[in-house]
């Protein structure tokens, strides 16, 4: 049951001695000891577990690892550039955007995926992109705030 | 911006360890090997200086609370008040949270008390210590402390001596009773209270880094799924013990009486064996009655006659002209943590420790000591940031779930995490509630008369000390049974108008099948929509302006001041119907006793879809002196959306069998699609007492929307949530 299983995380590839019908959440937060994508359902409802999958924001909680390999995982880890925060990052502290920050990771992970294909999102764009992540605090108007103004400091840094 | 490398070198210096992936290190509860040794922790009392406020070595200051961080910001908002009272910069300023080795019982962080409650004892203590620094500094150099004037941490003459709060000190603890009489700032010197200070938190948060119990990974721990039982008071016939017993990884099940939960190295392995457990278990099942469509029709003819919470009205009210009725109802609702509650515990050498989100620590301390006959000295509850609770939800019993399988499984730290559907299915709800509204009103729009007549189970059933409050306690093979009563003010909480005319209350307590508690604002939620929906059906009764005549019946200045500039900030006279789109508004004080909080929802009717979109929501409060401005928006935005979703969207469903509303897709809540516009004003009064502000948005935005809506739709809505198919379409259309 137990076999290698080669991850490739956040640019590095990781063999795995694991059951290869482990859902990718749970060796992302207890064997490679990442703490971003977090659990909230395991059925794919709520977006808690959101990561980079060829840089798509997909949930990890069903997604087995075996059907994972090959695929370019990314996790809200990987965004900073050492201390260089990501602009999706700096504008959610700017906007103070959270509250208990649980549904956080996939706010962000789901910003990054949405800026890559649309850097210029009106807020119903925003508002799909995000569709797929619950937040119970109710946060989201600070969270469409955030995207926005994550967008225009793209814009600004590719001038 | 970085995490801070020197809290991170303290911690190495301090355990003389690395724990494992704990990347963040937050202060109070990344210390396992030291968690039973308490030897740092000589509890001196609610009265002394040194148990909230103490100076490090490290020359920094750091706070003590006993209350919890839930999302709310309390940290940044205690850490300001310390720093402004000590006259130190935020930066120096660290704070310890609910830690029954470390800090004070402050019994339960809810009811929006934690700035009224801790911030003073806080802000107090602080005062105390700038005194004490100020007359050990002027004694050192002959002079008077009036003299002294102090600045960021450091204790001057003018133009003389100066020495920092570590010097003065010389390495001697802050040693002082809290006197209150010690000289506060005034208001008007602030520098950093009324800031919007920005929360450390957020950077941990969009960079993945640990903060929440769930992300605890202690040395040797192993991982526990609880097999809960399939409906309330199902009792376990057989279970494949060997089987699951045989899975890879699974060290072992635990059963007692009817408490089932399957052991693992590691997670997976524990869910394999939960499947294994939930497909091969057999119970007997209980049936729950009554039947939902027949509770409140239960409700409302209960034949008790109930208790009278206040009554003003005189013998002949009914004389005074034609009565007005109307009833509402507010259906069960849950917390709905997107996190599902999670515990760490470890049994060494007859010494418990258990990590937990739980909004009281002293009390879980107590209630896990009476399930597991412990000596609460044995016993040490450390808490540690769960996902947002909104009160009672399943933080205690994921504890007790982990208490116990440590005591039966000593040695490693436990973690138990719950699944999405145990906490759908297991967290106490807020109650169902029924009201039966009269009033009568004159055509000039005066109120003659009211009469409020509830019914309501319990909004507050949390372990405090009593292990009958715990689930799994019920299903013991020595069940410790639930003790329902104590607190019933929950239930009208706000239902006593703040406005004054006549008025009789009455409370009808209703035991429902379902197992009910805390859940932000209590009964505030649905006597707050009942009472402004009542208030505006009188007004359009009458030919009044609902906004008039709310004014006309406050004799609070500062509520009417919410009202007014809500009114001016949307326009009210000239906006408040326009085509399709209407605006309703409604007001509350929380609790009669805290924040001010006025609101207007806008609300657009689309009668070819027969459906209504809520546009934009527009809240005033008034909170007394703010402490973090941005602290205070961003609580009370969140309120804002948060009971949207309630009134729009929350019904738990049961049936016969249990539980029907058990996953995101049987209880949506509001997603982004459906997100309205939020605009948030705050009227500052530094003069003021702080007043407690997480939960006064909860009850005036359900009737703001219903409101919203009559003026939209001409439909009067007055069962939650509020659904589009309960709209007259016809009316509209004609």
């Amino acid at each position: 049951m137990i076999k290698d299983v080669r991850l490739n995380v956040n640019g590095k590839e990781h063999t795995l001695q694991i059951d290869p019908a482990t859902p990718l959440l749970y060796p992302l937060r207890n064997e490679l000891e990442l703490n971003g994508p977090k659990f909230g359902c395991g059925l794919e409802q709520c977006g808690s577990c959101m990561v980079l999958l060829d840089g798509m924001a997909e949930p990890s909680c069903m997604r087995t690892c075996s059907s994972l390999e090959g695929v370019e995982i990314r996790t809200i880890e990987s965004l900073a550039d050492g201390e260089k925060l990501d602009p999706i990052q700096e504008a959610f502290i700017e906007l103070q955007a959270a509250q208990c920050g649980y549904c956080v990771n996939g706010m962000v992970i789901s910003a990054k995926s949405l800026l890559e294909k649309n850097p210029n999102p009106a807020d119903e764009e925003i508002k799909e992109g995000l569709q797929r992540v619950l937040c119970r605090c109710g946060t989201h108007s600070r969270f469409i705030k955030a995207v926005r103004l994550a967008a225009e400091k793209m814009k600004s840094t590719t001038l | 911006m970085k995490l801070s490398d020197i809290n991170r070198r303290k911690f190495l210096k301090q355990s003389g360890q690395v724990l494992v992936g704990f990347n963040l290190l937050p202060l109070a509860f990344c210390t396992p090997n030291e968690a039973n040794v308490m030897s740092d922790f000589a509890d001196k009392g609610k009265n002394a200086v040194d148990s909230w406020i103490r100076l490090n070595p490290d020359g920094k200051v750091t706070v003590l609370t006993g209350k919890m961080e839930l999302g709310q910001g309390i940290k940044a908002a205690l850490r300001q008040i310390a720093a402004e009272e000590l006259d130190v910069g935020m930066d120096m300023v660290e704070i310890v949270i609910a830690d029954t080795g470390k800090t004070q019982d402050e019994r339960y962080t809810a009811g929006s008390n934690s700035i009224e409650g801790s911030g003073k004892t806080i802000r107090n203590a602080a005062a105390e210590a700038r005194r004490i620094l100020l007359e050990k500094a002027a004694g050192n150099w002959n002079t008077s402390p009036e003299e002294l004037s102090i600045d960021k941490g450091m204790i001057s003459q003018p133009g003389g001596k100066s020495a920092s709060f570590w010097d003065v000190l010389q390495e001697k603890s802050l040693e002082g009773e809290i006197t209150e009489k010690a000289p506060k700032k005034d208001p008007k010197d602030y520098k950093v209270i009324g800031q919007p200070v920005p929360r450390e938190d957020i950077l941990a948060m969009v960079t993945g880094k640990s903060l929440y119990v769930q992300d605890l990974r202690l040395p040797g721990m192993i991982h526990a799924r609880v097999m809960r039982p399939p409906s309330y008071g199902a009792k376990l016939i057989d279970f494949p013990k060997e089987e699951v017993e045989g899975l890879p990884g699974v060290i072992k099940t635990v059963k007692d009486g009817s408490f089932l939960a399957v052991l693992a190295e590691r997670e997976f392995d524990a869910i394999k064996g939960l499947q294994r457990l939930q497909m091969g278990s057999r119970w007997e099942e209980k049936t729950l009655a009554p039947p939902q469509d027949e509770l409140y029709e239960k409700m409302f003819n209960s034949h008790d006659k109930g208790d009278s919470i206040e009554d003003s009205l005189p013998s002949n009210w009914q004389e005074r002209g034609e009565i007005l009725e109307a009833a509402y109802t507010r259906p069960f609702q849950m917390h709905g943590s997107i996190g599902p509650s999670c515990a760490i515990a470890q049994m060494e050498n007859g010494k418990l420790t258990v990590w937990s989100h739980t909004q009281g620590v002293y009390p879980m301390k107590r209630t896990i000591a009476d399930l597991l006959g412990m000596s609460e000295d044995n016993i040490r509850v450390i808490g540690v940031p769960g996902s947002g609770c909104y009160g009672h939800n399943g933080a205690d019993d994921a504890g007790a779930d982990a208490a116990l399988l440590a005591a039966a499984h000593p040695g490693p730290p436990i973690r138990v995490q719950w699944m999405r559907m145990d906490e759908h299915s297991w967290e106490p709800y807020g109650s169902a509630m029924a009201f039966k509204m009269i009033g009568i009103v004159d055509s000039a729009g005066n109120i003659e008369a009211w009469r409020t007549e509830l019914w309501s189970d319990a909004h507050s059933a949390r372990p405090g000390g009593k292990a009958g409050h715990f689930i799994a306690a019920n299903t013991l093979e020595n069940p410790r049974n639930f003790e329902p009563g104590g607190f019933s003010a929950g239930s009208y909480r706000n239902a006593v108008p703040l406005y004054g005319f006549p008025r009789e209350i009455v409370h009808h307590d209703f035991s429902t099948p379902l197992r009910t508690s805390a859940m932000r604002g209590l009964g505030a939620y649905g006597n707050v929509f009942a009472l402004e929906s009542f208030m505006d059906e009188l007004a359009h009764k009458s030919g009044a302006d609902p906004l008039e005549m709310r004014l006309k019946h406050l004799h609070d200045e500062r509520a009417k001041e919410v009202l007014e500039m809500l009114a001016e900030k949307i326009n009210w006279s000239s906006n408040r119907k326009k085509g399709n789109q209407g605006w309703g508004l409604a007001f509350a004080k929380y609790k009669n006793a805290a924040s001010y909080f006025a609101v207007a929802a806008l609300v657009e009717a689309d009668p070819v879809n027969k459906d209504f979109k809520l546009q934009k929501m527009v809240g005033v409060i008034d909170a007394g002196q703010t402490i973090n401005l941005d602290g205070l928006k961003n609580q009370t935005e969140g309120g804002m959306i948060q009971s949207a979703s309630w009134t729009l969207f929350e019904e738990v469903k049961y049936d016969s069998q249990g539980i029907v509303s058990n996953t995101w897709a049987s209880y949506p809540i509001m997603r982004f699609s459906h997100v309205p516009e939020i605009e948030v004003h705050v009227i500052d009064r530094p003069e003021e007492e702080p007043l407690g502000a997480g939960e006064a948005a909860q009850g005036p935005v359900s009737a703001a929307i219903a409101n919203a809506i009559f003026e939209a739709t001409g439909s009067r809505l007055r069962d939650l949530p509020l659904k589009p198919e309960q709209i007259n379409w016809d009316k509209l259309q004609s």
